[in-house]
């Protein structure tokens, strides 16, 4: 299944070749969970601040048991703020 | 200690400067800075004065550790009755002119009455006289400046000042200081040009001093170490800048763009962190030159960046070439987002020309993406732009507003009425994206819903500084919560207004809270001023002005009715993202947040809260 990974500030160096602003579709098993799709990226999981599905926040006790889906959009942040 | 414990008192009728004795049983309840402020604005003013009339009194102040070597504390702020809204407003400001004034010996500057002709004022180690403007009056905060700085042969002179657009009227100009810092919002600028003041040049060298060196000293040292060593202030802001946001809020629904119509902006990476360090292909170089750190900042998140040589806005202009004051993420939004434009370097010369004529780029985009609205559907034409086709997304017409209302000039000086008195002219009134006349910053509250009740109940109108619960609700800071629903945010909202009052006050930074609790900010409060500054008297004296605050705007006229939103953002469900299907609960929230403030259903501090807050 294709799934749309979006990496940001410092972690857009873990991007696979291809990647246009930030973003690149990635072909990963049916059912990858989001932690085995960080683990296929080899991101650095302390640095995994902000995970979003969809836009949608998935907390790091919940990120095993999310099964990602074809389409589905993946963003990753490091710890960051603004205002 | 800490308070410089003096006022200097000018009253601009009459041409005079005086010192005063701060009021230190005040001190001692509202702080400094932006409660003490308030203080002295409320029982000094009626609270229904017109804004622009001498009667109303603008008040730069400075809280107890401003000047002191705690980390970022080099803030002030002007507090005065705002031009754009008609609430109190209290703009705050980083840079280094706060640092100056209260090494000048002063805790705050109170401006009373109206000048005959435009002055400035300058104050050098606790002397102070006023002077004739006229040679920079009609001229830039820029040119002002270095113009006050070479007359009096002092580059170490610090110099906050007005652009054109505050001498013109401009509903929500800036006093801008250090060339690309501002106390921004709420037309404070404004007032300040309806008393022909034109400047304020300080230079101070008299020191600060604070009540338990040792103590003061440790505190500083424990909290430095926690803003290095927290992964936002010590790596993510030097590094990308509040401009990081762009992505995030985006990628969350949440991002007002098209004038609230959509939430979601498809040119949201260009305009974001991440561009602004893609080098160009005209001179290999990115928009970002380098980072920037106001007095004392150990956070350093400030952008300075530069405009492709190549692009339109400065192909044959080169004093717009140089390196000036980058996009911060609120900018960027309210110039890009609202307005449909995904042009950085056209976004990047909006920017540098509302530092230079100070207006506030929050207002300004904000106002132009509702015109943009009118102007599509027709209600305006160009026969009142002067030909100009004012679409979303055009770029040419941004530049071009920015450059008229920096100057109150053409259809930029209806810019300049707000989106308020701009819709309402036209006949639109539910197309100005305000609360209590100010302009919405760049979350939209379908998305992230508590901060649809922080800008219904923020004190100066809406904005994102005065509850910031963006950092809970999408960053996790200092604990995620879920943005899509209403419980629990209404002690999150009220939590988060009477914090950060308490680092107004203070005279810090309100972005060393992503790593600091009030555990590590009291005890350098402690430390510096005689009193109990403990965690729980510093939250009371949060609730204490934020009580105050509101008190002046009940008896300025603003009703509960005023803590509302648009109906677009109450009706109008959003149409992508996490939020698609959803509006805003402020119905919910709101009866829950009035009961947690301890005021009446109609939006009354009740007699009893107003005693245990001690007003």
């Amino acid at each position: 299944m294709k799934v749309r990974v979006k990496l940001y500030a410092m972690l857009a160096d873990y991007l696979p070749a291809g990647a246009v602003k930030n973003e690149v579709d990635v072909e990963l098993p049916e059912g990858t969970a989001v932690s085995e799709a960080l683990a296929s990226l080899q991101m650095p999981i302390e640095q995994c601040h902000l995970v979003l599905v969809n836009g949608v926040f998935i907390a790091p006790s919940e990120r095993s048991a999310r099964r990602l889906a074809e389409g589905d959009a993946l963003a990753v942040w490091p710890p960051v703020a603004g205002g | 200690m800490a308070w410089a414990r003096k006022i200097l008192r000018v009253n601009l009728t009459k041409g005079t400067c005086a010192d005063e004795a701060l009021n230190m049983e005040w001190a001692q309840k509202y702080l400094g800075q932006r409660g003490l402020a308030t203080k002295y604005l409320t029982e000094e003013i009626d609270p229904k004065v017109d804004p622009l009339s001498p009667d109303n009194k603008m008040i730069m102040a400075t809280g107890p550790l401003t000047g002191t070597c705690a980390s970022t504390a080099g803030r002030y702020s002007v507090v005065t009755k705002g031009a754009l809204t008609g609430a109190i407003a209290c703009s705050n400001s980083g840079g280094f002119f706060g640092n100056e004034m209260k090494n000048a010996g002063y805790d705050m500057i109170i401006f009373e009455g109206k000048a005959a002709k435009p002055v400035y004022l300058l104050v050098q180690d606790g002397s102070a006289e006023l002077l004739d403007a006229a040679e920079y009056w009609g001229t830039s905060c820029w040119n002002t400046e270095e113009g006050i700085k070479e007359k009096h042969g002092d580059p170490l002179l610090r110099v906050a000042s007005i652009g054109i657009s505050g001498e013109k009227g401009i509903k929500f100009a800036c006093i801008v200081n250090d060339m690309h810092r501002a106390a921004g919002r709420s037309g404070v600028g404004t007032v300040m040009g309806s008393k022909n003041l034109k400047a304020v040049a300080i230079r101070g060298t008299l020191g600060v001093r604070v009540d338990n060196v040792d103590a003061f000293m440790s505190s500083v040292i424990a909290g430095k170490a926690v803003l290095a060593e927290n992964a936002v202030t010590g790596q993510g802001l030097p590094a990308f800048g509040t401009q990081v946001l762009m992505n995030v809020i985006n990628e969350t629904g949440a991002l007002p763009t098209h004038n609230h119509r959509d939430v979601q902006f498809a040119g949201a990476n260009n305009i974001s962190a991440e561009a602004m360090a893609i080098p160009r292909e005209s001179d290999g170089k990115p928009n970002l030159v380098t980072n920037g750190a106001c007095f004392g900042c150990t956070i350093a998140c400030g952008r300075v960046s530069t405009i492709d040589r190549t692009h339109y806005t400065v192909r044959d202009r080169p004093e717009y070439q140089k390196a000036s004051g980058g996009l911060e993420y609120e900018a960027a939004w309210a110039l890009g987002a609202a307005t449909g434009v995904d042009d950085l370097d056209a976004l990047t010369f909006a920017n540098f020309i509302c530092n230079e004529q100070g207006f506030d780029p929050i207002s300004f985009g904000a106002t132009v993406g509702a015109a943009m609205e009118m102007f599509e559907d027709g209600t305006i034409t160009t026969e009142q732009t002067g030909g100009m086709e004012l679409k979303f997304g055009s770029a040419e017409a941004l530049t071009t507003l920015a450059e008229q209302c920096g100057k109150g000039e053409g259809f930029g000086a209806e810019i300049g009425l707000g989106s308020k008195l701009l819709c309402a002219k036209y006949g639109r009134p539910e197309l100005s994206m305000s609360v209590k006349g100010q302009e919405f910053p760049a979350y939209d509250s379908r998305g992230i819903q508590g901060m649809g009740l922080a800008y219904a109940t923020s004190n100066r109108g809406a904005c994102h500084l005065r509850g910031y619960t963006v950092a809970s609700e999408i960053l996790g800071i200092p604990e995620k919560t879920d943005p899509l629903v209403t419980e629990g945010k209404a002690g999150l909202v009220k939590a988060f207004q009477d914090a950060t009052a308490v680092v107004d006050s203070a005279g810090i930074c309100v972005f060393t809270t992503f790593a600091w609790s009030m555990d590590d900010i009291a005890p350098q409060i402690d430390a510096a001023c005689e009193g109990d500054w403990s965690v729980e008297n510093c939250m009371a004296a949060g609730e204490r002005i934020w009580n105050l605050e509101r008190k002046f705007n009940l008896d300025a006229g603003f009703t509960g009715k005023d803590d509302n939103l648009p109906a677009r953002l109450l009706k109008d469900a959003a149409k992508t993202g996490p939020a698609k299907g959803k509006t805003n609960g402020l119905d919910i929230m709101l009866p829950e947040y009035y009961a947690a403030r301890g005021w009446t259903t109609e939006g009354i501090p009740s007699n009893e809260t107003l005693n245990r807050v001690a007003l």
